[in-house]
């Protein structure tokens, strides 16, 4: 029988659907991959027993000939930043330890509906602010990659780095994301994987725990573009509990999959060839033009010439939402309370955030606090939003003479654990091509294009029009076909 | 523009985290690379251009004006509310003595 770890969500689903084995196997089996694979640190708990009962609710209806929903039998990973009720919910943070919603996130509940059931709680980037996965209270994640000839242990990416690399390990099939500059698709392509963030506004933020909420957005992370095309179907959807959720159909992105892109135009940006980009990565974006151009589509050399100004922009955006979503860590409604002896309640709340916030989200929190504060809102955080426009601008100009952009995901490959750390703006520069499209709420993926020269995976990311996904699925469907990238990390762990 | 220790400090104490001498210290260089990092911004003349204040175009909506109108967010939770308090007393937030 073949190994069930070793199927994505389509051949789980239609498996499952053609009972070629049931759901409870699937379970199981994955539930047993996880549990063999602590090393890797991806989750921050496990729940076999919230995977076995779907999978059974799964089999069930089956038995009785019931249709089994987009994600029937499929256990997925959920990233430990959407509320699942009763399940701790952290945040990867000291701050959250502990906390139970009473209450479902919109996605998770709309993944629960279509038939998916739930390995555990992955880890990430404290409150989805890192780059590495380095930022977690609960340890760092590693990448079940690494770099030929060593075996130190690499990053999976960040913030969605236990996603990322439970996926790539084989042991889900596949996990949710969040994005808000580069979150879902940066560690999609340290670990050869497919991860897509939809236009702003697909998948409700209800119940997700708020980073910057104007570009924070949830999207599907597997190993395969139709994968990817199916599970985001599942997640999205209009939800009137998020005042910024997009009140449109669902389109069946699964069901228009076409890799001919006769007609399509794609746009090769030229502020994108920056300094300090590796070799092989500039190598893969020539190559991904070619793939696109066997493919039927016309390339077409674009400008979108306020490229460098999005990353320091979105370094004052996102901390100044930021230091704004998380007043609400107080000590008083949930989670941590550190009431020093005699304190009162202002000594309450600083002891409390102290204790409880990591150093990354504290230097973010201080950036926010200042560039919003009286005397320096103006020269920092609105000449950062009028420059959001402006490089949403460039989009929409660019939008004249392409249908959709081909770019790298990241200037380089992953690098080992604690090699970055010295200083907090190197760390930044890896989310440099993944921001602009975040800042403009653009549909954008990372597939995987193929190994550097140390055997590690590097991804080429896609960006379409607003609303437009199914463009960029594809597109990254003709580079899948064309890449036939099938390695899979050798196991370690 | 860059800050000192003092204004760390400052800054700190408006976002209600409690900092040491030694925190504040290391602080000051990190915060000072990004702020002198963003400092470039200034270059770009956005003269004319409106701040974005929504990234897709979308209306605003109002819902019905009826009481509980979606029973996930609507009223009658106390007890759900009060489930993850670190000091839930009487069915209220217990906090520490705020009036003298």
């Amino acid at each position: 029988m073949t190994d069930l770890t070793s199927l994505g969500v389509k051949a789980i689903r239609d498996g499952v659907a053609s009972g070629d084995f049931t759901a409870r196997e699937v379970a199981e089996s994955f539930n047993a991959a996880v549990a063999s694979a602590a090393e890797l640190n991806a989750f921050i708990v496990t729940t076999p027993d919230h995977a076995l009962a779907a999978a059974d609710a799964v089999d069930a209806k089956r038995a009785k000939g019931e249709a089994l929903g987009a994600m029937g039998g499929v256990p997925i990973g959920m990233k430990d930043l959407f509320a699942t009720h009763g399940v701790q919910t952290t945040a990867a943070s000291h701050i959250l330890e502990g906390f139970q919603p009473q209450y479902e996130s919109t996605v998770s509940r709309n993944l629960w509906s279509a038939g998916a059931g739930m390995l555990g709680k992955l880890n990430l980037d404290q409150f989805a602010m890192g780059s590495s996965n380095e930022t977690s209270y609960f340890g760092n994640v590693a990448s079940p990659w690494r770099r030929e000839g060593t075996n130190a242990a690499m990053s999976p990416g960040g913030s969605s780095g236990g996603s990322s690399s439970a996926v790539a390990a084989r042991i889900a099939p596949a996990a949710t994301g969040t994005d808000t500059g580069g979150s879902i698709r940066q560690p999609a392509a340290f670990t050869g994987i497919c991860g897509i963030k939809p236009t702003y506004g697909r998948c409700s933020r209800w119940g997700v725990v708020a980073f910057a909420s104007s570009l924070d957005q949830a999207g599907p992370m597997a190993r395969s573009v139709e994968d990817c095309a199916i599970m985001l179907g599942a997640m999205a959807g209009f939800d009137a509990k998020d005042a910024t959720s997009l009140k449109m159909d669902v389109p069946d992105w699964e069901g228009a999959l076409n890799a001919d892109l006769k007609g399509k135009r794609v746009g090769i940006p030229k502020e994108y060839r920056m300094d300090g980009t590796d070799e092989a990565i500039i190598a893969s974006w020539e190559q991904g033009k070619q793939w696109l151009k066997d493919a039927g589509a016309e390339i077409v050399d674009i400008s979108l010439p306020h490229t460098k100004y999005a990353l320091p922009a979105y370094y004052i955006i996102a901390p100044a939402e930021a230091s704004s979503n998380l007043a609400r860590y107080d000590g008083v409604r949930y989670g941590l309370r550190d009431l020093p002896e005699g304190a009162g309640l202002q000594d309450m709340y600083a002891a409390t955030r102290a204790e409880g916030f990591g150093d990354e989200v504290k230097r973010r929190i201080l950036i926010g606090t200042y560039v919003l504060s009286a005397g320096f809102y103006d020269a920092y955080y609105n000449q950062a939003q009028k420059i959001r426009t402006l490089v949403s601008q460039d989009f929409e100009k660019a939008w004249a003479d392409c249908d959709l952009i081909l770019a790298p995901t990241t200037p380089t490959a992953s690098f080992p654990l604690g090699s970055l750390n010295d200083d907090p703006l190197t760390m930044y520069l890896n989310d440099v091509f993944a921001v602009p499209a975040s800042l403009a709420g653009l549909p954008a993926m990372s597939v995987p294009a193929g190994l550097n020269p140390d055997g590690l995976p590097l991804g080429l990311q896609l960006v379409g029009k607003a609303f437009d996904e199914q463009s960029v699925l594809d597109a990254g469907l003709a580079i899948q076909q064309r890449a036939g990238f099938d390695h899979a990390p050798e196991r370690w762990w | 523009m860059s800050v000192d220790k003092q204004t760390v400090a400052k800054i700190a104490s408006l976002a209600r985290i409690t900092m040491g001498e030694d925190e504040l210290e290391r602080m000051v260089p990190e915060l000072n690379g990004i702020l002198n990092w963003v400092e470039q911004l200034g270059e770009v003349d956005v003269s004319g251009v409106e701040p974005m204040s929504a990234v897709i175009p979308n209306t605003l909506r109002l819902r019905d004006d009826v009481v509980d109108a979606d029973p996930l967010t609507g009223g009658g939770k106390r007890d759900d509310v009060l489930a993850n308090a670190p000091a839930a007393e009487h069915g209220f937030f217990g906090v520490p003595k705020v009036i003298e």
